[in-house]
């Protein structure tokens, strides 16, 4: 009878636990926003991180497939933005007219003058859906082709995917100018819900009104992304605990076996390849939309690194671990900005390990530490199979007794 | 002047540096089945460790020779790369061994970064030039032009690489190396000291990555924190090209993806119409590798057949 | 006379005779080496097949081309008078063969009772759709997947072992559960690949109890086996394998006289 009991508490706790952690958590700009926007401002992008985290935790951490070329969907995600809801579009067409004038007027004419003129601009409802197809069928597209091969080597595949994805963002400005190249896009129009624009009206200097409170724009946003984080943690876990769920995990653990017991093991990996686009690509589109700019310099495989050692110091295939890691991950550069420079200022006189570096030296040592000292990650699953790295190292094992 | 040629010279330099470092991939990965993705930044310490060398020599002896300053760097720059290599392999990799595929390889990234973040801090963030050391003046082969730094770097490299082909094939220490590839359970069995082999893969690929790394500053005339990791990436393509674990692939394998860039970025634009540019020469690598792994994936000289998926 | 299996598939409705599972001219090669030539055979619904031969005889390489593992370079295969090609293991599996392996493959890190839900999936639906937003079909396909893999648990004896991680269960109770995982996906055959190796003769004991319920069940077996006496006490027929070709197929009696059987064994093991 003691274990009821026990059981009971510990949900009662965990409860208590998920309450205290919401209402810190929609609390956090109106306390942050006196001490400057600066503060709301990181963890909107700590946000933006932990989807991406979440996203990637479906491929590595559910399915076991090491994708090195995630940023590829967020920049997907962001550049659907930069075209659909911005001017692009109409230089785009311009370009045409002045290199190849006949795909040009055809597309005046498809488009319409008031396209040509001033480029398109899709609201939100438009914008999210069309970021998560995009990225989801890339996701497919560059899926398909690694299917067959071993987990290491997928591994480099995506990277290099993940490069041309930069490449290409990078030079195709001409001979007809499609993404502005190295410049990026700009003037990304802010998001609008039901007309209410996050970015606060103009004049308004960036004050978003709304059921009678005025915050600042940064916070509008913020409240946005928990949102969308909510939701996707929501669609995370109850992936996880489904029959597509338990599917990824007999994959990781054993192909051969999942597709004895008829787990069509390719189309299994395709969906978890679209599933994680898609959250990047949604992701990538709100970050678009947050920035009012994007460039392919945002897309670095730096930035898949920082991604996936998000996942692996929170936990990989455990979906509290990955959100703490994103968060851990993504606001710690930024505090120790705050404090380790002026830090280092008040003793050296200069600042000897900037904040960027810093950032850099805490993403390798995550990965490096991780590894070799707590493979389960800092939050590790309490439920084995949620956890691969056990298993990675018991095929290890199998190989050895064999 | 002959384009043709031209392209073909440029493609032997660029590819031999390659040959030099998947050499070091796919030793790593004949014994250890790893992708020591570290192997790039290894390739970037050997480039530092020469400039440094250089600022060093100038000011206890200046008025060397250029060409001995260059000799002196590089026999510098080996023992560096050769530590920092064993060092990695001690500390980030053994540990490691007999797990997952994957743990060693995010451990590998992490090394990476690690690494180039190191360097950064070390040596700045803002490329370095690198002193000319060789007479700039390029010497005329058959309408096409070769510079005194391409015609040694090419010199250098079929010199490494004769030399490791005879230390594979009529050393002890080759023989163990290939008893370890082939199976390294067996190999220990039979009084091979895994350990002692996979410490000196880890060093005769860090040496190759030293020469590669000197000669690549040398030719390029200039060194950076992160100049080391598209080179590696491409090499790690030119091992998987020439199939992984062959050390005579890997030197194949490099210098056909040399070839490939450099004809592929020299008529890239006749063939799309000028649609595609030169500045779309960093993709060719990843697209031979993709094909390659999707095709044969045992490369042209490999004789494994690609393992369970 | 009518042997006992014969008349079993009588009971089951195989009057016409069809065969369950027919194979003709099977072959693969591995490199120069050929483990398979034109081999056949036939397998009645509700029997128990063995297949044995000495080590390197192609059992397994048989074994994995019925199951879809290893693509074969020739062969005819049909179940229950349909072709089928064995393309793909979830195809196989689908079709309706499902298997075992001779070193058990579980799905380590899941508990039993997942392992055996996992077997479940060719016989369920529910998609990305279903799981994001369990409506009322999803749940209910959840329950039924859950109800049948405990089910499924109990009949095989570990009934009370469903919440034990599966790479924590004894062998003989891993052996079990991966037979169990096989049911799960409703095989009208299931293949074992020495499914008695490494037991000690309590195990065995128990394992040849568990084969003959799943056989009353309605199923048919196929079985790789190297315990000749298990074979001869359970199998109603038998082809024996020798370098890749048939060199005996009958009733086990008949089989273990045959010249042919004896020289393999005998010249092979010692």
């Amino acid at each position: 009878m003691n274990r009821p009991v026990a059981a009971g508490n510990t949900r009662r706790i965990r409860i208590a636990g998920l309450a205290a952690l919401v209402a810190v958590a929609l609390i956090f700009p109106f306390v942050a926003s006196p001490f400057g926007n600066s503060w709301v401002r990181i963890a909107d992008m700590a946000l933006l991180y932990i989807m991406l985290a979440l996203g990637l935790n479906i491929v590595v951490g559910f399915a076991g497939l090491l994708d090195l070329g995630y940023i590829a969907f967020y920049a997907i995600g962001a550049y659907t933005a930069g075209m659909f809801a911005s001017p692009q579009v109409a230089s785009v067409i311009e370009s045409f007219v002045n290199t190849y004038p006949a795909i040009g007027h055809f597309l005046i004419w498809l488009c319409g003058p008031e396209i040509a003129q001033n480029g398109i601009h899709l609201s939100l409802w438009m914008i999210v859906p069309l970021a998560a197809l995009l990225a989801g069928i890339f996701g497919v597209v560059l899926g398909a082709p690694t299917l067959r091969l071993r987990g290491d080597y997928l591994a480099i595949v995506t990277l290099g995917f993940g490069e041309i994805t930069r490449i290409f963002m990078n030079n195709l400005n001409g001979p007809v100018n499609i993404t502005n190249g190295p410049q990026g896009i700009d003037r990304i129009d802010p998001i609008r819900i039901f007309g209410l624009s996050l970015a606060g009206e103009p004049g308004s200097g960036s004050t978003v009104h709304l059921l009678g409170m005025s915050m600042p724009s940064v916070n509008a946003y913020y409240f946005l992304f928990l949102a969308q984080c909510a939701l996707i943690i929501f669609i995370s876990l109850r992936l996880q605990n489904s029959r597509l769920g338990r599917a990824w995990v007999a994959l990781r653990e054993d192909e051969t076996a999942a597709g004895a017991m008829g787990i069509n093991t390719r189309n299994v990996k395709l969906l978890a390849f679209a599933m994680g686009a898609t959250f990047g690509g949604v992701a990538g589109s709100m970050f678009g939309a947050f920035q009012g700019f994007v460039s392919p310099e945002s897309f670095t495989l730096t930035e898949s690194i920082a991604i996936l050692a998000m996942v692996v110091l929170g936990g990989i295939g455990h979906i509290p671990g990955v959100v703490l890691g994103g968060a851990l991950l993504a606001t710690l550069p930024e505090l120790l900005r705050h404090v380790v420079e002026p830090i280092q200022l008040e003793l050296f006189g200069k600042v000897w390990i900037d904040a960027e570096v810093l950032r850099q030296l805490l993403y390798g040592l995550a990965l490096i530490l991780v590894m070799l000292a707590r493979p389960a990650g800092l939050w590790p699953s309490s439920r084995p199979e949620n956890r691969p790295q056990a298993a990675l190292n018991q095929e290890a094992a199998d190989e050895t007794r064999a | 002047m002959d384009i043709l040629l031209q392209q073909i010279i440029n493609g032997l330099v660029l590819g031999s540096m390659y040959a030099l470092i998947a050499l070091g991939y796919t030793m790593v990965y004949g014994v250890l089945d790893l992708i020591n993705f570290a192997h790039g930044a290894i390739l970037m310490i050997g480039a530092m460790a020469a400039v440094t060398i250089l600022r060093l020599l100038n000011e206890l002896a200046p008025g060397l020779p250029g060409g001995l300053q260059l000799g002196i760097a590089i026999v510098g720059a080996v023992p560096v790369c050769v530590a920092v290599n064993v060092l990695v392999e001690r500390v980030a990799y053994r540990r490691l061994r007999g797990s997952s595929r994957l743990a060693p390889l995010i451990t590998a990234i992490g090394v990476s970064i690690f690494l180039q973040t190191l360097a950064m801090m070390i040596w700045g963030r803002n490329p370095i030039p690198f002193p000319q050391l060789l007479p700039s003046a390029p010497v005329e082969v058959g309408g096409a032009l070769i510079t005194p730094t391409q015609i040694l770097l090419l010199a250098l490299a079929l010199a490494a690489m004769a030399s490791l082909a005879v230390v594979i094939e009529k050393t002890r220490l080759g023989r163990a190396m290939r008893a370890t590839a082939e199976n390294p359970r067996v190999a220990g069995l039979m009084g091979v000291s895994t350990d002692r082999v996979i410490v000196a893969t880890f060093a005769i690929g860090a040496a190759l990555a030293a020469i590669a790394g000197v000669m690549w500053a040398a030719n390029y005339s200039g060194a950076h924190f992160a100049m080391g990791f598209l080179p590696g990436l491409k090499a790690f393509s030119a091992a998987v090209l020439g199939g992984i674990g062959n050390i005579y692939g890997a030197m194949l394998g490099g210098i056909l993806l040399g070839l490939i860039e450099s004809l592929g970025a020299g008529y890239i634009g006749d063939v799309t119409g000028g649609f595609l540019g030169s500045n779309y020469q960093d993709i060719f690598a990843f697209i031979v590798l993709v094909g390659v792994l999707m095709l044969r994936p045992s490369g042209i000289m490999g004789e494994r057949v690609a393992d369970r998926a | 006379m009518t042997t006992e299996s014969e008349a079993r598939a009588a009971s089951q409705g195989n009057v016409d005779g069809i065969p369950l599972l027919k194979v003709s001219g099977a072959s693969k090669h591995f490199g120069g080496l050929q483990a398979l030539s034109d081999v056949g055979l036939e397998i009645q619904p509700g029997q128990i097949y063995g297949l044995i031969g000495p080590n390197g005889a192609g059992k397994t390489t048989l074994f994995n081309v019925i199951t879809g593992l290893y693509r074969p370079d020739a062969g005819l295969f049909e179940l229950r008078g349909v072709p089928y090609a064995p393309s793909a293991p979830h195809r196989v599996a689908k079709a309706g063969i499902a298997r075992t392996f001779q070193n058990i493959r579980l799905f380590g890190d899941m508990t039993a009772l997942e392992n055996v839900m996992v077997g479940r999936h060719v016989r369920t639906s529910q998609g990305v759709f279903g799981a994001v937003f369990k409506h009322r079909a999803a749940r209910a396909e959840e329950a039924a997947i859950c109800d049948r893999a405990q089910e499924l648990l109990e009949f095989a004896g570990i009934g009370h072992l469903a919440g034990r991680t599966a790479r924590h269960l004894s062998y003989g109770d891993q052996r079990r559960l991966e037979i169990a995982r096989a049911l799960a996906t409703d095989p009208l055959l299931l293949a074992l690949d020495e499914p008695a190796a490494g037991m000690n003769a309590t195990e065995k004991l128990g394992l040849r109890e568990l084969l003959l319920r799943i056989r009353d069940d309605g199923r048919t077996l196929l079985l790789i086996e190297h315990d000749v006496k298990l074979v001869m006490g359970l199998c109603d027929r038998i082809t024996v394998l020798d370098y890749g070709k048939v060199i005996a197929e009958g009733a086990p009696a008949a089989v273990q006289k045959d010249p042919a059987v004896i020289a393999a064994y005998l010249g092979a093991d010692h």
